[in-house]
């Protein structure tokens, strides 16, 4: 063997050892720092700083950041902790860095409304988030969409889901479903009216035949609220006028209050109930939020036997 | 053997500190360490962090520069003055002289280090009037910086052995930035799939991983550092050196001189 031979031999085990050995004393740090690349410190929470470190390539940097934020939330989230503090300022430098990063507002915002386990349980913080998402991209419908959830399920204010969905179906190439979304949180929150316009336009635009049937289904329940509200108002009439509830319909007429038997959309009478409106059979009614037996909750599906607007009387939008 | 290495580290030593560049930097280092001190001023009750933080990120960079500026000439300056054919002529081997230009540039670090970590401890004492026993991390942590020059150096070596003196200045600065993101090389194998996770995972062993030796944080809160990390860091240093080195007298061995 040459002395070349034996330097290049002696040069490979040398290599091989060395690696064996540099792969073996890394695995022993990395056992010694487990957490090693989530530091539950930030220290530059300066987007401008940042900027300036990354000399400008701020796409780069926000990749990284919002890497950095998504380690973050999934360690915190595999230890069930209860506290991420260094969400909102991750999600922050992200999305000043890179303001069209739409991923960073869309999951972000479920990390930050999400009860805790499940996210930092900070619905307000992630509707102004997604906010802040919509100013950057206006043009963009998901957001709008995030926003309207995140006002439903996590906040439960329905007037502002409505109108945040609302916002969303206005812009172009906007999912049909904004509207119907719109119209829906609208009925929830009480507001009959802007429902029953949401419903309506709904209705008149959409050509999908399911659509402007469900729309329709949402218009009867709509208007047996409304009705079921009237009954209730001349029931406490009836009982301020005369001292004691009503216990039939006969009782109202023959006061000269109601012309008729009230009827429901099936025709059938509603029922007078110890002073409660109710309708005959609510189960034929999804999505009305009136009118059912104490107890009941409102059904959000059209399930078989349901009423079918065409045998139904009237509820074509009027105009 | 030994008596050969030593003369060539010498020697190496003796050129690096008679090149000006050198002198620049260790001034820039100095004064950045200096700078420390206003930029503590500055700040509310963060002096001693800001000073420590900012001094010893001034050692890495300033370190890492002239590792890599100064690790990548020496093989490709020996070529071009056409010095190395005189050096080889004599009874040296090639790897010893590889081997020599190592230690002798990493006697120059650990003696500029020496200097810096000197600055950095008169900037510390003027700001907080003594040093305690608190001070002492910030040794560990300069002891992890002299860590990864080894290392560093050890990757412009290897890359000049084969490559132009500004394409391994770009791959060892490279090497420099992906070791220090190195965990977050990890935390991207960990949440990839497939061949993709298999790939991430290798690459995290096979590039240098200077994010566990970045201590400087700790240390500026005072946090202890447990002695087997110091263990480990020392062996993983010497263990990526030894590969990356290893490689380079593989290459160089091979390498045509002509």
């Amino acid at each position: 063997m040459t002395e070349a031979r034996s330097v290049r031999s002696t040069a490979a085990i040398l290599l091989l050892l060395c690696a064996t050995g540099s792969i073996v004393s890394l695995r022993a740090i990395d056992r010694l720092r487990p957490q090693a690349t989530l530091e539950e410190v930030l220290y530059l929470r300066s987007p401008k700083a940042v900027k300036r470190l990354f000399l400008g390539f701020t796409g780069l940097a926000a990749s990284i950041y919002w890497t950095k934020t998504v380690q973050y939330f999934g360690s915190k989230h595999h230890e069930h902790a209860m506290r991420f503090d260094l969400l909102p300022p991750l999600l922050d430098l992200t999305t000043s860095l890179d303001p069209h990063l739409l991923v960073a507002y869309e999951t972000g915002s479920i990390f930050l409304a999400q009860r805790p386990p499940e996210g930092a349980g900070k619905p307000d913080l992630a509707a102004d988030f997604v906010e802040r998402g919509i100013r950057n991209n206006p043009t963009d419908w998901r957001l709008y969409y995030q926003l309207g959830f995140i006002h439903y399920i996590e906040r439960n204010d329905y007037a502002a889901a409505a109108n945040a969905f609302d916002r969303g179906s206005t812009v172009p190439g906007a999912h049909p479903w904004l509207k119907i979304m719109a119209a829906m949180m609208a009925q929830r929150g009480g507001d009959l009216q802007t429902s029953r316009f949401l419903w309506t336009n709904i209705y008149e635009s959409s050509e999908d035949r399911t659509i402007k049937e469900n729309a329709l289904v949402r218009l009867m329940a709509l208007r047996v609220d409304e009705e079921v509200s009237s009954l209730e108002q001349l029931v406490a009439g009836f009982k301020m006028k005369t001292g004691k509830a009503p216990t039939s319909w006969q009782e109202i007429i023959s006061a000269g209050m109601l012309r008729g038997l009230p009827l429901d959309p099936s025709r059938k009478p509603y029922v007078l109930n110890n002073g409660r409106v109710l309708l005959d059979d609510y189960r034929r009614f999804p999505f009305v939020r009136k009118g059912l037996p104490p107890g009941t909750a409102s059904s959000e599906f059209i399930m078989p036997g349901a009423l079918r607007p065409k045998d139904a009387r009237a509820v074509q939008p009027k105009h | 053997m030994i008596h050969r290495l030593t003369f060539i580290a010498a020697n190496t030593f003796r050129e690096a500190v008679r090149d000006r560049v050198l002198y620049n930097l260790v001034a820039f280092a100095l004064l950045l360490v200096g700078a420390a001190l206003l930029v503590g001023k500055i700040s509310i009750g963060l002096e001693r962090i800001v000073l420590i933080n900012l001094g010893l990120s001034a050692i890495t960079v300033f370190g890492v520069v002239l590792s890599i500026f100064i690790g990548i000439g020496l093989v490709s300056k020996e070529i071009d003055k056409r010095t190395l054919y005189t050096v080889l002529a004599r009874p040296v081997r090639r790897w010893e002289f590889l081997l020599g230009k190592y230690l002798g540039l990493t006697a120059t670090l650990i003696v500029n280090t020496f200097f810096m970590c000197v600055g950095l401890f008169a900037a510390l004492l003027s700001v907080t009037r003594s040093l305690s026993q608190t001070d002492l991390p910030i040794l560990i942590a300069v002891y992890f910086i002299l860590l990864e020059f080894l290392i560093i150096t050890a990757v412009a070596i290897l890359f000049s052995s084969f490559s132009t003196p500004i394409f391994s200045a770009v791959f060892s600065f490279a090497m420099f930035v992906v070791g220090s993101f190195s965990d977050d090389l990890r935390g991207f194998a960990g949440m990839s799939e497939g061949i993709q996770r298999q790939i991430a995972y290798a690459l995290t062993y096979a590039v240098p991983n200077f994010a566990a030796m970045n201590v400087a944080s700790q240390v500026a809160h005072g946090v202890r550092l447990p002695l087997a990390l110091i263990l480990h860091n020392t062996l993983y240093a010497i263990f990526y050196s030894g590969m990356a080195l290893s490689a380079a007298v593989l290459i160089f061995e091979r390498r045509n001189l002509k």
